[in-house]
């Protein structure tokens, strides 16, 4: 989730409209073969402020060839979600296409082309779904149009299947690639007469359809950010100022050109304050042959810091100055009810302080980006979430305009939120001008942990009142943690809207009294945004003070859930938040409510399907959370087994959820088995510390992430069937997950969780 | 820098390096073999596992000069057409999700089942504890090999 530059480019209501690209489209356009059919695919519709945008660029181009290939140019980046996949099958479906002749192209970053191409947010599917659709469908109906014109039968008596026009009566077939001559003198459809396929004539969607990039994977061939070679590339490995804001004082580098295979050593500027996103880190790069070169230069090199203002920061003594802090009164941002006088009319008072750590991104795939500059312009591979982003950044950086500047996206080796930062294209494309050089940036694992947008700590504090009529009658929710803001702006203390509506601000149960306040926290490293973001140690606390509110009400926590939900109905908090709204997600929340009866349904049924409430052994306990995010509704229970060694294995985890139409089967399972694993490195092994100022874990020793031993080992996921819109699958399994786990160690040993990661020894 | 004569994929390639140079650095930027991934240069993740005579090492962290005559497989030389059962399997299975970290994951699997053609589950994970995923495929991993093992 993108905060706070979130959606702001990104188009509501979308809709699509198709056209023949002209030859001079198709010039532009790589990837495509010469001659053939090539349509347009322009997609419109509203942007933030509701203002319809009428024209923009095509943003897909869809081409049938003679010979029957269909290839499709995806504009969304690739980071292990499966998006090259879904969306083209969503056109090809369709279309009637035989996906064996479907070949995917990954555009070019190209906002003018493309449209904005930021991928993250879990909305690919959710925004293009329904556009990838009619654009399929009108190139279907060319099609039917031209073998209708050729056989002279009606045309509402073709179909297409399996990349043919066929006509049912006579039982005649054609190719598309036979059409292609004739489809090109027809005039394009109009969006409104095309008819979409009914959900029982999908081929494709709602099924599962395996990757597109699967063999180039599993035999190595396929290209990531630090695959990218160009002739005479050489390779930067950069020395960073270990803390924010500091910047170079001095360096010596004799050594580090002593080193063969060195050839120069460049400092870079930076280190401003506040960091953004797109700006370096102050440091000293060395350019070599190769990377082990670098490395070495690198590490060889004297450097002299002027450590500014953060050098005595200490992450655990933020934590304990946030721990009092949360004590105080706060900012209130929602407010229901009256929760002091449910506090002093309660007949039970629960109160725990939550704390939960940075965390790191950690992609397998470090920061890496190739550049090349040369007469004025600026070309660049990059494994990006955001090219645009990097687009703009580096033209800016390198004070050209960015016509000049072309971003190539390669395959993310993970990216989760981190590679849609462009700090280190930047980088490249700064040290190839200075240089003359085609320069890849390699980030070592050190210098990815060194030196990330990290997720921020947090401390928090839920008290809740139990009435005389055992009710849940008051939830005061305080919350302290750097704002992702922040990053762009040092003077912004508290978390923004968009950060409490993951979860805080939107706490959807019917409880009497909600009061949420903030606290100032002040930001001493680069926060950004990881998978799922504030839904993670929000929900954590929320989640798990609804576990204890139910043992202290005497209640099932599933049958409380239920209860607190109340009647089906659509949620809305805007009336209750104060002097702010709620984001919704970028989404209007009269398009996508907030509905508590499909909150309630997952509910039920990953009570059914996990079969709630069976006896455990000794050791063994069942937890329970359930979460809407990215619009998506999620209801989770785990299965612990903890050791008598406090060893934790976990041998069952279901998942329920909601996303809507479910596009493809297999990556809406992927995602949730994948999240839970997220979540469980986050529930019991992730924690970035920091000490003068400086992150004290340097690889995967000390930042950990699960292994295959301790990793959830069963992870069934129902997926509701529905035909409503299809909403986001990356981040929502990541935030109940953990909640859900901590719910199961209590009641496996009766040891409650405030604390991530967890510690049983503690 | 020394010249190394090493055997990777049943060729032979002669290469001038620094002597610590780790095999990855040599394969990726010197050969071209660039299906090896870099990860952590620590042999923490498993990224960057190739076999030397058949055994899995982490190329990050084993030097050029401790090569010598063993001979070196890479994810390029398992296969002609990257159709070995286990990439047959992990097709099958549809492991990758990002897919940085599979060939190391696929180099390790394969080293563990011509030592053990066998294994049981809790052999799977502690021969493969090595190779981080991070987007977390161990299970779909874990049955792509039990699918070979069985075959």
């Amino acid at each position: 989730m993108n905060i706070p530059t979130s959606n702001k480019k990104e188009l509501k209501n979308v809709t699509s409209q198709v056209f023949k690209a002209s030859r001079r489209d198709f010039l532009k356009m790589g990837g495509l073969l010469a001659g053939g059919f090539v349509l347009g695919v322009n997609f419109f519709g509203c942007n933030e402020k509701g203002e319809k945008i009428t024209s923009i660029a095509p943003n897909v181009y869809l081409q049938i060839t003679s010979t029957g290939e269909v290839i499709i140019i995806t504009h969304r980046s690739e980071m292990g979600q499966g998006i090259r996949t879904s969306l083209p099958l969503i056109v090809a479906d369709e279309l009637g296409a035989e996906w064996s002749k479907v070949r995917i192209v990954q555009a070019e970053g190209d906002e003018k082309k493309y449209g904005s191409q930021n991928t993250d947010g879990s909305f690919s599917v959710r925004m293009f779904y329904k556009p990838m659709r009619e654009a399929g469908a009108i190139a279907k109906l060319l099609f039917m149009q031209a073998a209708a014109k050729q056989w002279q039968v009606p045309v509402a008596e073709c179909d297409t299947a399996a990349g043919k026009v066929v006509h049912r009566r006579s039982g005649k077939s054609i190719e598309f690639g036979k059409l292609v001559t004739t489809a090109q003198t027809l005039p394009i459809p109009n969006v409104k007469d095309i008819k979409l396929k009914e959900r029982q004539q999908f081929t494709m969607i709602g099924k599962a359809t395996p990757i597109v990039d699967l063999h180039d994977i599993v035999s190595g061939t396929a290209v990531f950010g630090i695959d990218t070679v160009v002739e005479n590339m050489k390779i930067a490995v950069i020395k960073r100022c270990p803390v924010l804001g500091g910047k170079v004082k001095s360096y010596n580098d004799k050594e580090t050109l002593a080193v063969p295979g060195v050839l120069k050593v460049i400092p870079i500027k930076g280190g401003d304050i506040p960091p953004t996103i797109e700006k370096p880190l102050s440091g000293v790069a060395v350019i070599a042959e190769n990377t082990w070169a670098a490395i070495k230069g690198r590490d060889l090199l004297d450097v002299t810091w002027d450590l500014g203002e953060h050098a005595t920061y200490d992450s655990a003594q933020q934590l304990e100055e946030l721990s009092k802090e949360i004590l105080k009164k706060g900012t209130i941002r929602r407010n229901r009810g009256d929760f002091d006088r449910a506090k002093v009319e309660a007949k039970k008072v629960i109160e725990h302080t939550y704390i939960a750590p940075y965390l790191a991104h950690g992609t397998i795939e470090p920061p890496n980006a190739l550049a090349v500059v040369k007469n004025g312009k600026c070309e660049v591979w990059a494994p990006t979430q955001h090219p645009q982003g990097a687009r703009d950044a580096v033209a800016n950086a390198l004070g050209m305009p960015a016509d000049e500047v072309k971003v190539n996206i390669t395959l993310l080796g993970g990216g989760f939120g981190r590679k849609s930062k462009p700090d280190f294209i930047v980088e490249a494309a700064l040290l190839a001008q200075e240089s003359g050089l085609p320069i890849k940036v390699q980030w070592t694992r050190e210098d990815d942990l060194h030196h990330d947008f990290f997720h921020a700590l947090s401390v928090q504090r839920i008290t809740a009142t139990i009435d005389q009529n055992n009710q849940i009658s008051g939830w005061n929710h305080h919350i302290a943690y750097p704002s992702i803001s922040a990053t762009f702006d040092t003077s912004v203390l508290q978390p923004a809207d968009g950060e409490l509506g993951q979860g805080a601000s939107d706490f959807p149960y019917d409880v009497p009294a909600v009061k949420v306040e903030t606290h100032d926290a002040k930001a001493h490293l680069r926060i950004g945004w990881l998978r799922s973001v504030r839904n993670i140690p929000q929900v954590f606390a929320i989640a798990t003070m609804l576990d204890e509110l139910a043992e202290a009400r005497g209640l099932d926590p599933v049958k409380q859930a239920l209860e607190l939900l109340g009647d089906d109905r659509a949620i809305t908090f805007d009336d209750e938040i104060v002097d702010g709204k709620y984001g919704n997600y970028g989404e209007d929340i009269s398009v996508y409510p907030w509905e508590t009866g499909r909150m309630k349904k997952v509910i039920e049924k990953v009570a059914q399907e996990a079969n709630w409430g069976r006896k455990l052994p000794a050791g063994s306990g069942l937890g329970f959370a359930a979460h809407k995010s990215f619009l998506t509704y999620v209801a989770c229970i785990v299965e612990v087994k903890v050791g008598p060694d406090n060893k934790i294995s976990i041998p069952h985890v279901h998942y329920a959820v909601d996303c809507g139409t479910a596009v493809n089967i297999d990556r809406i399972k992927s995602q949730f088995e994948g999240g839970a694993q997220f979540s469980a490195s986050i529930a019991l092994k992730s924690e970035i510390t920091v000490k003068e100022g400086a992150v004290v874990q340097n690889n995967f020793d000390s930042y950990q992430i699960v292994r295959m031993p301790e990793a959830p080992q069963q992870i069934h996921v129902h997926i509701i069937e529905s035909e409503d819109k299809p909403t986001g699958v990356g981040e929502p399994p990541v935030p109940p997950f953990t909640p859900a786990l901590c719910n199961a160690i209590y009641a496996a040993t009766g040891k409650r969780i405030y604390k991530l990661p967890i510690d049983l020894k503690g | 820098m020394a010249n190394y004569s090493i055997q990777v994929n049943d060729k032979t390639y002669e290469v001038d390096v620094m002597d610590d140079m780790p095999l990855l650095w040599v394969l990726r930027d010197v050969l071209g073999l660039r299906g090896t991934k870099y990860g952590c240069g620590k042999a923490l993740c498993g990224a960057c596992t190739v076999h030397l005579d058949g055994t899995a090492i982490r190329s990050c962290s084993f030097a050029i000069s401790a090569v010598g005559k063993g001979k070196i497989t890479t994810i390029e030389g398992i296969s002609a057409n990257g159709d070995h059962p286990v990439q047959q399997a992990w097709e099958q299975y549809i492991v990758p999700q990002c897919g940085y970290c599979q060939t190391g994951q696929i180099m390790n699997a394969v080293a563990l089942l011509k030592s053990n053609p066998q294994p049981s589950e809790q052999e799977i994970e502690q021969a493969m504890q090595g190779n981080l995923c991070r987007c977390g495929t161990y299970n779909r991993i874990k049955a792509a090999i039990l699918s070979v093992a069985k075959a």
